[in-house]
């Protein structure tokens, strides 16, 4: 093999990775707060006994789940500007597609949790007088967190892989500066290996834990 | 919202399906090598050689936690300059979804066969099987009906990551659909109707994976414990 | 007559906690041997590692005067080949019967003929049918698994040992996770086994058939042997007080007469 793999060039960009990493925890962090706390709300609309809230809401999670992130997103930057009077930037089309796809995939988790747990503790809160928002907030939810530990920390590792997607419409996030130095010192191999190697390094602990939640709380996904 | 007229619209439609059908074909070539490569993994983490589980472990676990976007620019921009070979959007695109989908598959496979009762095992060992046998006559028959479910999430999960083949300049949908509407300056019908094929496509996959799921729950009613 | 299976001073440890702690134990042909002790006596763990579904930890194991393993560097070396070729010469009964529920009777009692001991499938059909009738189930051969009461089940279990046509029968508690109702035709079935001649050991609570059936009952209590001798010596006239202590526990067992 004939190749001189040459990391120094790559790392004298360390302040354009730098810049990078910056906006893909910016983008990490609006995303997934706003996803799972909307899917949160979401998990429970479809929860919800009056069908004027579960129909729209299970429609909402059929769509977001059923089309690519890629796809959305792309709606969001392209289609979605000629339907309103103001820019959508890149961040905004990212961040708008990755939170509501997010906000789908969470609902079923967060429903998933919900639904998981026995009638009997439903029927023990009824029996002493409480109603469905007590039940919800002071037995069902703290019981349920704890299993859906696993699959929301899964969803989370997701959606700080989908941040890469953002590059696609320009949005400098990491991978974006990587494919800047690339273009510029025409060394994709050091450029993109060293991309990989820093979303290994920060997602392999937390991939780490999420098996030691799952051993620990039951399954995940 | 004017109308550009229905000769028109099937025109663009029929611009649009090839595309589909590429979607279709690096899905189907990355499934149908990454299910095996990912059984082979599963079984490489399971079993009983250490250095052959230390390298599978990390191989999954690598190929989970890097994004399938920076693969691809990997296995396209990089590897045919340290392997010195022709990449095609094609190849390179195959080459990183089976290897991704494999690391996904390999866990759905180790969730499959951790799940069958320890009790299989012994009575097996008892009687004399290795774990090979094991592996073979027991335990995988009774895994793989309950892996069905996660087999056909991971297959449409892929279905959905395949759009990133059209930044590689390969004639997907997605790819079809950018030049479509750069070329029509209509990007809001272009990529709304793409969006309802993919919709499409994808919901009925789901459904057909489930009414086959029901078929094989029916089925194996004899096969409960 | 040199005896079938001799344990000679097996110690068995799971990380630093000592279950088993030096037993010796010979059985002779057509002898059936009833263990017996308290949760944690280390009974099972002692079946286990006759037919090595535990690996000692230091002991020797003969069957037909020959030891498992190999000496290497004063400690013995156990090859998965030998293991698993060990394993069809002794069968083994489990708790919770673990039948294969994508098979049908029939093809769980013929699995092993044809996987292990590679024989036609003629003649692994023919010997299954036979070991069925001889555990009154030949009628049911076709049926799965689920379809079986837990009695039924732990009987084409016994069948499934039986067909490998084992020189020493294993059973562990396989009547604990049946309905009383259906304990009894088991024990009929183990019965007839000994009966035959077959050279069993047991694990088990059921000390009526203990009484009856076997010819010699084995007191364990923290990894080691504290009583041996015949049902009537041992049940009936026990000397050690933690003895009396369990039989007393078993409170439903009364002797006869």
């Amino acid at each position: 093999m004939g190749y001189q793999w040459d990391f120094a060039t790559v790392l004298s960009y360390w302040d354009v990775l730098l810049g990078g990493g910056l906006a893909t925890l910016r983008l990490f962090a609006v995303t997934v707060t706003l996803g799972l706390g909307g899917g949160l709300v979401m998990g429970m609309l479809r929860h919800a006994g009056s069908p004027v809230l579960r129909y729209p809401a299970t429609a909402f999670v059929e769509l977001f789940r059923n089309t690519p992130v890629l796809v959305q997103i792309i709606w969001f930057y392209f289609a979605l500007p000629v339907l309103v009077p103001f820019d959508i930037s890149p961040f905004l089309a990212s961040a708008m597609g990755i939170t509501l796809n997010t906000i789908a995939f969470s609902s079923e988790i967060f429903r998933g949790g919900i639904q998981s747990m026995e009638r009997g503790q439903w029927e023990a809160a009824k029996a002493i007088g409480m109603n469905h928002a007590q039940t919800m907030r002071r037995i069902i939810l703290p019981q349920a967190i704890k299993r859906m530990l696993a699959p929301l920390t899964n969803r989370g590792i997701e959606v700080f892989k989908m941040s890469t997607l953002a590059s696609i419409v320009s949005y400098p996030e990491v991978l974006n500066q990587a494919k800047l130095i690339a273009s510029m010192e025409y060394n994709p191999i050091e450029s993109y290996t060293t991309v990989a190697i820093i979303f290994f390094v920060v997602l392999f602990p937390i991939v780490q834990a999420t098996y030691v939640l799952e051993r620990r709380f039951g399954k995940s996904d | 919202m004017s109308d550009p007229g229905l000769l028109r619209l099937i025109a663009d439609l029929g611009f649009l399906l090839p595309g589909l059908l590429n979607t279709l074909k690096v899905t189907g070539m990355a499934l149908l090598f990454g299910v095996p490569i990912g059984l082979l993994l599963a079984l490489g983490r399971l079993g009983g050689i250490r250095p052959l589980r230390v390298v599978c472990a990390f191989v999954i676990e690598f190929f989970r936690t890097t994004p399938p976007l920076v693969q691809l620019f990997w296995f396209f921009f990089a590897l045919p300059i340290l392997i010195n070979v022709e990449m095609t959007p094609f190849i390179a695109s195959v080459v990183t979804f089976s290897i991704q989908s494999s690391a996904f598959f390999a866990e759905v496979f180790r969730g499959g066969i951790n799940s069958i009762d320890k009790g299989q095992w012994e009575a097996s060992k008892a009687i004399g099987m290795t774990r090979g046998q094991t592996l073979r006559r027991i335990i995988l028959p009774q895994a793989v009906a309950r892996m069905i479910p996660a087999f056909a999430e991971r297959s449409i999960e892929l279905l959905k990551t395949t759009t990133l083949v059209s930044t590689v300049s390969f004639a997907d949908l997605m790819f079809r659909a950018n030049d479509l509407a750069q070329r029509t300056f209509r990007p809001l019908e272009v990529y709304s109707a793409v969006a309802l094929i993919y919709f499409t496509v994808i919901l009925l996959f789901s459904q057909g994976a489930g009414a086959v799921e029901r078929r094989l729950a029916r089925g194996s009613d004899t096969m409960a414990r | 007559m040199q005896p079938i299976v001799q344990v000679q001073d097996l110690h068995k440890n799971f990380g630093s906690l000592e279950v088993l702690r030096g037993i010796d134990l010979d059985v002779t042909e057509g002898e059936t041997v009833v263990l017996l002790g308290s949760s944690g006596s280390g009974k099972s763990t002692l079946l286990r590692c006759i037919n090595f579904m535990e690996e000692p930890s230091s002991g020797i194991i003969r069957l037909h005067g020959k030891a498992v393993g190999q000496q290497r560097n004063g400690r013995t070396v156990y090859r998965g080949a030998e293991l698993c070729k060990l394993r069809t010469r002794i069968g083994m009964v489990f708790q919770h019967f673990n039948l294969f529920p994508h098979m049908t009777v029939l093809q769980n009692v013929m699995e092993g003929q044809v996987t292990v001991l590679r024989r036609s499938r003629e003649e692994a059909e023919a010997k299954a049918m036979k070991q069925l009738a001889r555990v009154g189930l030949d009628e049911k051969a076709r049926e799965f698994p689920a379809r079986l009461s837990g009695g039924q089940k732990q009987r084409v279990a016994i069948a499934r040992a039986l067909a490998m046509d084992p020189e020493v029968m294993l059973f562990d508690e396989v009547t604990s996770a049946l309905d009383p109702e259906l304990v009894g035709e088991v024990l009929k079935t183990m019965r007839q086994l000994a009966e035959e001649g077959m050279t069993m050991i047991c694990v088990t609570h059921e000390l009526g058939f203990a009484y009856h059936v076997a010819n010699r009952v084995t007191f364990l209590h923290q990894g080691q042997i504290l009583e041996e001798g015949t049902p009537q010596e041992v049940l009936g006239a026990p000397k050690a007080q933690r003895v009396r202590e369990f039989l007393e526990g078993h409170s439903l067992f009364k002797l006869p007469g």
